[in-house]
């Protein structure tokens, strides 16, 4: 027999109301001893909570049953009065009950896979869903939980399989009546996969940034106002600002939510040659960090021409300071007076959204190395394949590595680990 | 009461399994009764007049490795030898051989007959001694009794097997040949499942009424590739065969008479194999072709038969001759026997273990066509493994165990175990994951130390091997110890990557069009070795790379079979899955995750299912 399964399924902490959740064989039970009875499936009831004679909570209780429940099992939910002491008392009450236990990390997404209500791909995406905190990171995630990566890993995994049949079939079936050259038609699903392979290996930079945010360095000289210029955009004073040359240090990140992107703002230590150690310090961070970011927007005051070793295509190079009227408006800046910010953000999101939209469903790392393998796998059965049928078992070899690759996307058994590491990126309720 | 004789192991059937079985049992040394209708036709080849091909020559190789005798007897009366797939990889080449028929059955009569320890009994098995679930012997219908430790049942299509020759059916397993009906009834006691498939033979022609001189003739390779690992050349005469073909008449004549085709007019419901279709089949399912090609294959050097491969059918007589003269070269053909079809009962092989006994009933074995393949190499094979392991049982000796890792044999046990037939199994190399390193060419090096353990294997085999795997090894450790540079490479024309890393010898040989040939100018000593040394070592280096990295998934696999699945787990309730699947997996009970990985239909991410369940499974026990 199964534990049941309960925990907090919302964020702990005061709030309006608190979800706890339960699921395993005794869920329902479990309530009717908190609450009396239970209301009808999937209808919400009102209940008063006791343990013994001491009123828990006047909760909405609802029911889901077995085979048609978050994790397939029989699961109910405790709407609670958001309160530590409400939420402590009832957990309290359920640890004391015969057969239930709190929920390790993880656990009710775990039971939700073994009990075949999501594969791999809808587990990762449903993570994805639950960190989403910008519009475009929740399409992303609700298109990968619609089964978009998994549907596109079949496809995939079709092209090689006929591929591999066709060259079986000339290899097991030589002495009989079997197509003449099958190479064409092999190469053709091959490369036909391979752009497929490519345009997702290619898209899954974007996805990512799109998962973890993209990074938009504030870069320039000492003093031209980029600590002044991320407060503004942060609506805070996130930096902190002087007239003192070089008083930002240490990298500062903001994120931020740019019109539905993600993006994670770094204000960044004025590019110069310095005596002081800890400024060099900080100079070398700030080229590091300004090297790796997305997007870098550049403050230069007068002619003076941008960092050219870090500057790049897309990059945005702006007039700093435009509140002291020295110069046009039109590529000016100001992050005192706000002259120029919205314009500026319009540039970002106008660069990083298109950079979004050539994002692929392959949204992880894992997903990226699976694709990059097969196609290294079907890379290496391209020249076999062309040098005639001597090399057509070594072809296959490859083929059925480049197939198991794929099937790694979709959660393969031999890699027990990544369940793992799948399962305890989840946190506990969730 | 009739005298009750005692033996080892008993062997039903005399055929390619029953042979293997019989003697297989005997070359370990136990005591071994061959009991068979007709002792005449002992090793007769029902079917087509050839042994090997591909993935069969694999097996026939495997046999021959383990000492068995289908390779040695195919050597002995093989009149026409031919390397498959030779313009592809050695790991995908399978040697084929065209037979005396009599010379065959010869030469296997020889074998058998001259094995101290295996007597030959002509009767029919009705039925078993039992005690209890425990095989303690044979009934014939004479009334004697034979008891035994164990028996291995090799009875072929003779399980309520039925000729059809048209709307005409009579009972019986060959031709000519009354059937075991009463046994068939006994396996329901047994309680095991039995399918029903279907084979079909083609009409037999008189070679003197063939016109050979306006056919294409296909002669056999000019170095045959022999079968036995002990043979070096053809024992006899070598002929060709015709080629010729259907035509636009054949099809009409056909189609117009599909209805009184016993297949076509529904008198038969067994399955027949998708690889090996009747003609009226292949005209039906390929409408668009307009010739299929026929092989004119002699039964023997002697022989008045022909054997016609590409026509098998179960059309009535009448239309038999009407198409087969229809056919350039045959305008004038008689036929000597009809083609037929027949239909058998078999087990369904997922009623035994791994080592071909039978789950519901102690030291009753069985193998060969009952249990639902096709082909004398697949038979032969079984019969081997069913010999060893009565053998075992009887005399408590150690059983053999082959897996799919290190021969076709252990491929085709698991396969047939594990996931049953839907159509008659035959061998192909794609079943083989591992067959970058399960060559026909490395069977001996792959089985016959294994054999020579077991006490399967003669001296004469044993010392043969020794001294071959001598040479091999001498030949790899001097390929290993020297080194070489990518420049002195190239000097003899092999293109390595410039990484300044000296490669071994060994390694160099495995680059893309590296031969010792070529190697043999920057190390002259190469041209010691003996040339099938080189070749062999050439090929061992052609694939290393491949099974090195195919290591992880041999890795993968056992770690797949140690993750047992317990025998009550419950199939039936396995949310997530579709019924049908769950139906599948209730029906194979795997034992283990790599078993269940192999059932037809089950998906990755079925298994990350069934694997997530398992380790919650462990996970509640470990808590409890």
């Amino acid at each position: 027999m199964k534990d049941t399964i309960f925990a907090e399924a919302t964020a702990r902490g005061k709030a309006g109301v608190a979800v706890v959740r339960l699921s395993g064989p005794g869920a329902h039970d479990a309530v009717r001893v908190l609450a009396g009875d239970i209301p009808a499936a999937r209808q919400a009831g009102l209940r008063v909570l006791r343990a013994g004679d001491d009123v828990l909570d006047e909760a909405l209780v609802l029911i889901f049953e077995e085979g048609a429940s978050f994790t397939g099992e029989a699961v109910a939910e405790l709407h609670l009065h958001g309160s530590g002491a409400v939420v402590a008392s009832a957990l309290s009450a359920l640890g004391k009950m015969p057969g239930l236990r709190p929920a390790e990390a993880g656990e009710f997404t775990r039971r939700a896979l073994e009990n075949g209500r999501l594969d791999l791909t809808e587990i990762e995406a449903l993570g994805d869903l639950i960190e989403a905190e910008t519009d475009v990171q929740r399409r992303q995630a609700l298109t990968v939980k619609s089964g978009a990566l998994r549907d596109a890993a079949e496809r995939l995994r079709t092209d090689l399989v006929r591929s591999a049949a066709l060259l079986e079939a000339s290899i097991d079936f030589a002495d009989e009546e079997v197509p003449e050259d099958v190479v064409p038609e092999v190469t053709g699903l091959l490369d036909q996969a391979a752009v497929a392979m490519r345009q997702l290996v290619a898209g899954s930079y974007a996805a990512e940034r799109i998962r973890d945010g993209f990074e938009v360095a504030i870069v320039g000289a000492p003093n031209v106002g980029k600590s002044t210029l991320l407060n503004r955009l942060a609506g805070r004073d996130a930096a902190i600002t002087s007239d003192i040359a070089g008083t930002t240090r240490d990298v500062i990140e903001v994120r931020m939510d740019l019109q539905g992107l993600p993006v994670t703002l770094l204000d960044t230590a004025g590019l110069r040659d310095s005596e002081d150690t800890v400024e060099r310090i900080g100079v070398a961070r700030a080229r590091d960090r300004a090297a790796g970011a997305d997007l870098r927007v550049f403050l230069i005051m007068g002619a003076e021409p941008a960092e050219t070793n870090l500057l790049r295509a897309e990059d945005i190079v702006l007039q700093a300071k435009s509140d002291s009227g020295r110069l046009n408006a039109e590529d000016g800046i100001s992050g005192l007076t706000g002259a120029g910010v919205d314009g500026l953000i319009d540039r970002i999101v106008g660069v990083l959204g298109q950079r979004a939209q050539g994002a692929s469903v392959a949204t992880r790392d894992r997903h990226r190395v699976a694709f990059q393998a097969s196609l290294a796998y079907l890379d290496a059965a391209r020249p076999l394949l062309e040098a005639g049928s001597d090399g057509f078992d070594l072809a296959a070899a490859e083929l059925r590595m480049a197939t198991a690759a794929i099937d790694q996307v979709i959660g393969r058994v031999d890699v027990e680990s990544l369940l793992d590491e799948i399962f305890s990126s989840f946190c506990i309720g969730k | 009461m009739f005298h009750v004789k005692h033996f080892d192991v008993v062997v039903v059937g005399g055929g390619h399994a029953g042979t293997e079985a019989a003697h297989a049992a005997a070359r370990r040394g136990v005591r071994v009764a061959l009991v068979t209708l007709k002792s005449d036709a002992i090793g007769v080849m029902s079917c087509n007049p050839a042994i090997g091909g591909l993935g069969k020559g694999h097996l026939v190789r495997e046999i021959d490795a383990l000492d068995g005798l289908m390779g040695r007897a195919a050597d002995a009366a093989g009149i026409q030898f031919r390397l498959l797939n030779r313009s592809k990889g050695p790991a995908v080449q399978g040697p084929r051989a065209q037979m005396d028929r009599d010379l065959y059955r010869t030469a296997i009569q020889a074998e058998v007959l001259a094995h101290p320890l295996l007597d030959v009994i002509e009767g029919e098995v009705v039925d078993f001694a039992l005690k209890g679930a425990e095989i303690r012997g044979v009934e014939l219908a004479s009334g004697a009794r034979i008891s035994a430790g164990a028996v291995v049942l090799t009875t072929g299509t003779f399980l309520r097997g039925t000729i059809h020759i048209g709307s005409e059916r009579r009972s019986g397993g060959r031709m000519g040949e009354a059937s075991a009906d009463r046994l068939s009834a006994r396996f329901a006691d047994f309680g095991v499942t039995l399918g029903r498939l279907k084979t079909g033979t083609p009409p037999r022609l008189d070679t003197a009424s063939i016109n050979w001189a306006e056919l294409e003739m296909q002669a056999g390779d000019d170095q045959p590739e022999m079968l036995s690992f002990l043979s070096k050349r053809p024992a006899i005469q070598q002929i060709s065969c015709g080629i010729t073909h259907t035509n636009a008449e054949t099809h009409q004549i056909i189609r117009e008479n599909l209805d009184k085709s016993a297949m076509y007019g529904g008198a038969i419901d067994g399955v027949g194999p998708r690889y090996c279709p009747s003609i009226e089949d292949k005209i039906v399912r390929f409408a668009d072709r307009d010739a299929h090609q026929v092989f004119l294959e002699p039964e023997g050097l002697m022989a008045k038969t022909v054997y016609p491969n590409g026509i098998s059918t179960s059309l009535p007589v009448d239309v038999q001759v009407s198409y087969v003269r229809s056919i350039k070269g045959l305008r004038t053909a008689e036929i000597l026997q009809p083609g037929y079809a027949i239909e058998y009962d078999y087990v369904d092989p997922r009623n035994l273990a791994p080592s071909l006994e039978l789950q519901s009933c102690a030291n009753l074995f069985l193998a060969g066509q009952i249990n639902g393949t096709t082909g004398y190499e697949e038979a032969g094979a079984q019969g081997l493994v069913a010999g060893l392991n009565a053998a075992a049982r009887a005399r408590n000796l150690e059983q053999i165990s082959l897996d799919r890792t290190t021969s076709y044999i252990g491929v085709m046990l698991d396969d047939l175990t594990t996931r049953g037939v839907t159509e008659p199994y035959r061998m192909f190399t794609s079943r083989a994951e591992f067959r970058l390193s399960l060559r026909a060419d490395n069977a001996d090096q792959r089985l016959t130390r294994l054999g020579i353990h077991l006490g399967c294997v003669g001296p004469v085999r044993a010392q043969a091997f020794e001294a071959k795997q001598g040479k091999l090894d001498k030949g790899m450790d001097f390929l290993v110890g020297h080194q070489i540079s990518a420049a002195d490479l190239k000097k003899t024309g092999i293109n390595a990557a410039a990484d300044g890393r000296k490669r071994s010898l060994f390694e160099a040989l495995s680059i893309p069009c590296a031969t010792v040939e070529a190697l043999t100018r920057a190390v002259p000593e190469l041209g010691m070795f003996e040339p099938e040394t080189s070749r062999q070592l050439q090929r061992d280096a052609t694939y290393a790379p491949y099974v090195k990295r195919q290591l992880a998934d041999a890795e993968a696999l056992k770690r797949d079979s140690a993750m047992r699945i317990p025998a009550d787990f419950p199939f039936a309730s396995l949310a997530g899955l579709s019924g049908e699947l769950r139906a599948k997996l209730a029906d194979a009970r795997p034992v283990n995750l790599a078993q269940a990985s192999r059932i037809e239909g089950v998906t990755p991410a079925a298994l990350t299912l069934l694997l997530a369940r398992l380790r919650q499974a462990d996970r509640s026990k470990r808590s409890a």
